[in-house]
């Protein structure tokens, strides 16, 4: 699950990480009181961000043509200004897709005066399965580029689970930050906590960029997680009842959180031919294969172990709510359950949706004669596909034409 | 040989009194597997009852090797005990544990196998994995040896060796095998999740060993560098032939498909980088999942 970056620096300043004082606002209504209070705090520059979770805010545009998700206000009447044209409107950055996402959350934070950028990021590194702290100079940048092109400009620490973080470990990283004096201090206790925000929260990430050393009204210096991202594991999330409270609808597709309540794992894509498979890597598999026939998956489809006459049908359901569907592959490996009671579900399924589409039904393993006899003496078209091969080839087929 | 187990391996099931874990161990007893004890805390000297036979049912894993002498197990608990259960199989001195639970957090699986490390007596294999089956030789592989939830009639003995991220997968390769009358050795799923006890090199390190193992299917998935790793052992050591399949080239970047580790993150973990280590190592590619069987049979 993914949160929003206010959500994000809430849960890294709960454990003693210092962000920018900042206020989320959800209406217009809360903007000038919100505002009012930043510029209280004694800061004259107004940073407007817009909450949305996907990357390149700063670089998007609204489609009604308003440019930049992230602005810099000098007064709280152009904070008013920028929210009025930013709050419920839609925002297209490089990862958000043409459809861009509706902005439902402004963050208004305090305008740090920035004098160095750093980057910080905990994650697991999944080639020793332990939690790896990564660091680097080059701060504000994407950090896959800083990877390839500068990889001496990146340290990696990687830390004990049995232990947790060791000063000597955030002292390592730190110093690689170039960070001197008091500042050394402050950063060994930010690193620290970032690494116990990753443990204690169940992250899969916790990504700050840019951590900056900041000047603040007296002339010192401090740090500063200026930005923050934060993914957390689903598996978790039980342990985590106000984490869970986190989670944003708004920013999941419906069809996903539709499938979602039939236990049914579905990612829509964007093309033509819609799959409907049972287990994660068949269901990869068949994408895979209806590409390499020359179609293009519609999307990514488990129904589990189960398959039960209700998931099937809702599976249909959902298939068919995506207008680009023009055809659909089912690809059941029936190992354990009766490939009779697969069939009889989906011919219900095709009768109970109406389904006009071509569809194309692959069955094999328990009692898959039955399961066949029932597909083809049910009156519904179905055509059947004796391999995995035969059916894409057979849902292609039937698509192009 | 086979690797992992034989068909006389004992077997016990932690979690036998779940639905799920119920109705696994009943599957395995039918296979003609050893299932020699059920360990459910609060159900000690209780009996699983099932074909006629009655397996005893214990408080702890401890107890249950101390008196059946069982040596393999099968973890059927629900992912917030399913660590915990792990470690206590690892404590009683198991030589193998098959996690089938599906969802076990990351946190907890890190510090699973920061434990594991320095044990060398005990192998997991999983989590959020089908488990392992050796087949037998009777009607439709029954006799064989069969931890977890793969269906065991699809199987036949013979010299092939399996291993793979996924469940569904497994059982394809599987049936593309004895469809053409090839059997296998042993069949292995590691699991779908990003932290697993056992790896794909692990696997295809006890195939090349295995004396009745004579070619090799390995199926991948995009997330993780597992697959580049084994394929770079393969280049110097493997003596045997491979053939290989990796799911998810069509998969967008940056959204998990089904399983917790099949997520290419950062431009890492594509099904693309995987099929070029592959193909550096000499490992035969099925373009498709339909042609893993026949890949390998034409490099044999």
């Amino acid at each position: 699950m993914n949160i929003h970056e206010y959500q994000a620096k809430q849960l890294l300043a709960k454990h003693g990480v210092a962000v920018p004082f900042g206020i989320p606002v959800k209406s217009l209504e809360e903007v000038r009181p919100a505002a009012e209070k930043v510029v209280a705090g004694g800061s004259s520059v107004i940073v407007v961000k817009s909450q949305i979770h996907a990357g390149g805010r700063g670089k998007g545009t609204f489609i009604t043509g308003f440019k930049g998700g992230v602005k810099l206000a000098h007064s709280v009447d152009e904070v008013m200004e920028f929210a009025g044209k930013m709050l419920g409107n839609v925002l297209v950055t490089k990862q958000t897709g043409a459809d861009g996402r509706q902005v439902q959350t402004l963050l208004l934070a305090a305008g740090a005066k920035i004098k160095k950028e750093f980057y910080l990021a905990v994650l697991l590194d999944r080639a020793n399965s332990r939690p790896l702290i990564m660091a680097s100079t080059e701060g504000g940048m994407d950090i896959e580029e800083v990877a390839e092109k500068h990889p001496e400009k990146i340290c990696k620490e990687h830390v004990d689970p049995a232990l947790g973080i060791m000063p000597y470990q955030a002292r390592k990283v730190a110093a690689a930050l170039g960070l001197k004096g008091d500042l050394f201090n402050t950063g060994v206790k930010l690193i620290t906590s970032v690494y116990n925000t990753w443990w204690e929260s169940d992250a899969s990430m916790v990504e700050i960029n840019p951590l900056c050393i900041v000047e603040e009204a007296d002339g010192k210096e401090s740090l500063a997680a200026v930005d923050a991202k934060i993914s957390l594991d689903d598996n978790a999330l039980y342990r985590h009842k106000d984490i869970l409270e986190m989670r944003d609808l708004n920013e999941e597709a419906e069809l996903e959180i539709e499938a979602s309540k039939f236990n049914l794992n579905y990612i829509k894509l964007d093309g033509s031919i819609a799959c409907l498979v049972n287990g994660a890597g068949l269901a990869m598999a068949t994408m895979d294969i209806i590409q390499f026939y020359g179609g293009k998956p519609a999307n990514f489809l488990d129904v589990g172990g189960g398959a039960s006459r209700e998931q099937v049908t809702a599976a249909f359901k959902i298939i068919l709510s995506d207008p680009n569907v023009k055809g659909i592959m089912v690809n059941i490996f029936g190992g354990i359950m009766d490939c009779n009671v697969i069939a009889t579900g989906i011919v219900a399924a095709v009768k109970e949706t109406g389904l006009k589409l071509p569809l194309v039904v692959r069955l094999e393993g328990n009692n898959v004669v039955a399961g066949k006899k029932t597909l083809a003496e049910s009156g519904v078209a179905i055509i059947t596909g004796d391999s995995m091969a035969d059916a894409a080839q057979k849902v292609v087929q039937a698509v192009g034409k | 040989m086979s690797i992992l187990v034989k068909s006389n391996t004992k077997v016990l099931i932690q979690g036998i009194t779940g639905s799920f874990g119920a109705r696994h161990a009943q599957l395995s007893i039918d296979y003609g597997t050893a299932v020699v004890a059920g360990v459910t805390p609060g159900k000690g000297g209780q009996f699983f009852e099932h074909g006629g036979q009655k397996v005893p049912i214990f408080d702890t894993v401890a107890e249950a090797v101390k008196q059946t002498g069982a040596t393999a197990s099968a973890v059927f608990v629900p992912p917030p005990f399913a660590a915990d259960a792990i470690l206590e199989g690892a404590d009683a001195g198991l030589d193998l544990v098959v996690a089938i639970t599906e969802g076990i957090p990351v946190r907890d699986m890190v510090r699973v196998k920061r434990v594991l490390i320095g044990n060398t007596k005990t192998r997991l294999i999983g989590p959020n994995c089908p488990g392992i089956v050796t087949p037998g030789e009777g009607k439709d592989s029954h006799g064989g040896c069969r931890i977890g939830i793969a269906p065991g009639y699809i199987h036949k003995k013979g010299n092939i060796g399996v291993v793979s991220r996924s469940g569904t997968l497994t059982y394809e390769a599987v049936w593309q095998l004895t469809s053409r009358g090839v059997g296998q050795s042993t069949c292995v799923g590691i699991g779908g999740d990003p932290v697993n006890g056992t790896s794909h090199l692990d696997v295809i390190k006890l195939f090349n060993e295995d004396p009745e193992t004579t070619g090799i299917i390995m199926i991948g998935e995009i997330g993780g560098s597992a697959e580049e790793e084994a394929a770079e052992w393969i280049k110097q050591y493997c003596k045997k032939p491979v053939a290989g399949f990796i799911a998810g080239a069509t998969a967008p970047p940056g959204r998990r498909m089904g399983h917790a580790g099949a997520i290419v993150s950062g431009g890492k973990g594509t099904a693309a980088a995987k099929i070029e280590a592959f193909k550096a190592a000499g490992i035969g590619i099925a373009n498709t999942p339909s042609e893993m069987a026949d890949t390998l049979l034409k490099m044999m």
